[in-house]
């Protein structure tokens, strides 16, 4: 079913992550280890403020550190690229283009000097089929509902044909109705697609229920991964039959009991 | 945002379909109430339909609003007017609404008259005052957004500039008019000049805030798709700092305006400045408040085109 895995598509060795505050260094990430395969879907999980996104954002290179390699397809990542592709918490779509519109800036960034205009609107047109859009596409962000936005974001990453779909708590602002709803969305595009993808969430369901890895966070300073589970329930996988299922459950509470008793969150 | 619908539907209801003729409100609804009594439910339907009693009321408070909206403005320009009036039978040398209404008709029947360089029609004065905010302003513009766009966006030349122009800001256009003399050695030029340092101030400084204040999701996802500088400036930071440049340009025109009239008092020339200046040299009083009226409703004018300009350009 995956397609000719590679053992290590997104390979970090012994990263680290210092930032410079006022005051003095703040070691946010250090000695973190992990490969992903190609078509793999890792989740990274841990309490606010564990540098869970700090990961994620070097993934993306929107943040650089000098402390370890990062290597993504063999290549070192040294800066973004649309080869990484990115879907944010809060969606940002730009609000004066239409749906068609903000994946239409991905898309011609990626195949704008191979393709002619008429082919990249429908690579654009495609990406908005594939999460159910076809309707909204000349509609503007303020339009459409917050899940209907985080789908446009979807698309607009999926169009790009990235190496690695890398998720930022996307479902983090929806109401639960409507996450759950994009959760089975993601997991059929992701079984369509043969996407690798990290995702970043505190949702300890939504990690089960996705996730082939999940990347368990210690707290921080000097976060680093304390724990990796291997979640191997079939695919696909259908919520309602997983609820009771005593091997979820298990799974369930192995991410439970690593974040509420191993790294019981200091007082907030 | 829904209003214009409601509008429409609103105007519907009381306007009969074609060929009918109109009832009033109180005989249909007896209508419906014999209907009701002898024929039953199916003959009510349409003429309930028709009627529409869930709108109708809210008819009269809308148009009730509307006009009140209407009167109140009129009232208080018939108040203005009132004690205009009072102070102008005061006092015998101010004239009164109506001879400057008479002296007014005169003028405007004839708004484009030369008789020589020192005596041309009203709309002559207009005109030039115009031609020189527009020159002047487009000069500030052209100068005034793309340094904005620059400060905005490095941090350095922020840092550099911000003393200069939290210096030069708050100094009066005018004092810039003997400047713009020494320099360009004629009155025009420096009239010109003077609308060019007015209104470039909040050009500059609104286009920095908007730069500045380009919500970091926008450029982060310019970082991730790595666009090109230009394909930046063209699809995220001209279209997020466009309001805020609309809202420096609004601003400029008001103060450019404002001071035009300054301008060309000392300066001279054929302008609505100037015309002040000649009428009161001429003890036409009348004139003089004319003109007061004239600039008040040309700077209204250009005010509201810009605001219907920036309204277009909202996203949101």
């Amino acid at each position: 079913m995956r397609v000719s895995p590679m053992m290590k598509y997104v390979q970090l060795e012994n990263v680290g992550m210092t930032f410079s505050t006022r005051n003095g260094m703040f070691p946010a990430l250090s000695g973190i280890n992990l490969a992903v395969e190609r078509g793999e879907f890792v989740s990274i999980i841990g309490h606010s403020g564990c540098g869970k996104s700090t990961l994620l954002n070097l993934v993306a290179g929107l943040l650089e550190t000098g402390e370890g390699v990062l290597l993504c397809a063999g290549r070192e990542i040294s800066g973004p690229g649309p080869d990484r592709a990115m879907v944010f918490q809060n969606h940002s779509l730009l609000p004066w283009l239409t749906c068609l519109g903000n994946v239409y800036l991905a898309v011609e960034r990626v195949f704008g000097d191979r393709e002619g205009k008429a082919q990249l609107k429908e690579r654009a047109r495609a990406a908005l089929a594939l999460v159910h859009l076809s309707d909204a596409v000349d509609k503007h962000p303020h339009e459409i509902s917050g899940g209907m936005k985080q789908r446009v974001g979807i698309a607009r990453a999926l169009s790009m044909q990235p190496k690695v779909l890398l998720l930022d708590e996307p479902f983090g602002a929806l109401d639960a109705l409507t996450r759950a709803h994009l959760q089975d969305e993601l997991m059929r595009i992701v079984a369509e697609t043969g996407s690798t993808v990290m995702m970043v969430t505190h949702d300890v369901d939504e990690a089960v229920l996705l996730s082939d890895r999940i990347v368990m966070m210690t707290n921080g300073p000097a976060a680093t991964i304390g724990e990796i589970v291997r979640v191997e329930l079939p695919r696909p996988r259908d919520r309602l039959k997983l609820a009771d299922a005593p091997a979820y459950v298990e799974y369930r509470r192995q991410v439970l009991e690593f974040l509420y008793q191993k790294q019981m969150r200091p007082a907030a | 945002m829904n209003s214009p619908v409601i509008a429409t539907a609103m105007l519907d209801v009381p306007q009969p379909s074609v060929g009918e003729t109109p009832v009033k409100p109180a005989q249909e609804i007896t209508i419906v109430a014999k209907a009701e009594a002898t024929a039953g439910k199916a003959v009510i339907r349409p003429i309930a339909a028709r009627l529409n009693p869930r709108l109708r009321p809210r008819l009269t408070p809308r148009l009730h609003g509307a006009l009140l909206q209407m009167l109140l403005p009129l009232l208080g320009l018939a108040a203005f007017i009132g004690v205009w009036s009072l102070i102008a039978q005061a006092s015998p040398n101010l004239p009164g609404p109506a001879r400057t209404w008479d002296s007014a008709m005169e003028l405007f029947s004839r708004p484009f008259y030369r008789n020589g360089p020192n005596d041309q029609g009203i709309g002559w004065n207009i005109l030039n005052s115009l031609q020189r905010v527009g020159v002047g302003f487009g000069l500030a513009a052209l100068t005034g957004i793309p340094l904005g766009f620059l400060i905005g966006r490095f941090k350095w030349l922020n840092d550099m500039t911000a003393p200069i122009v939290s210096l030069l800001r708050p100094v009066s256009p005018l004092a810039w008019l003997p400047i713009g003399l020494l320099v360009f050695k004629a009155a025009n030029p420096a009239a010109i000049w003077v609308i060019f340092v007015s209104s470039i101030w909040p050009m500059i400084i609104n286009t920095a805030v908007g730069v500045r204040q380009v919500p970091q999701d926008y450029l982060n996802v310019a970082k991730v798709l790595s666009l090109s500088e230009w394909k930046v400036f063209t699809r995220i930071l001209f279209p997020a700092v466009l309001p805020f440049m609309l809202t420096g340009v609004r601003l400029s025109i008001g103060t450019a305006w404002l001071v035009i009239v300054a301008a060309e008092m000392l300066t001279g020339g054929v302008g609505i400045g100037f015309w002040v200046w000649d009428e009161w040299n001429n003890l036409n009083v009348e004139h003089i408040i004319i003109a007061i009226f004239v600039v008040g409703i040309v700077g209204l004018l250009l005010e509201q085109t810009l605001m219907l300009i920036a309204r277009r350009f909202e996203y949101r």
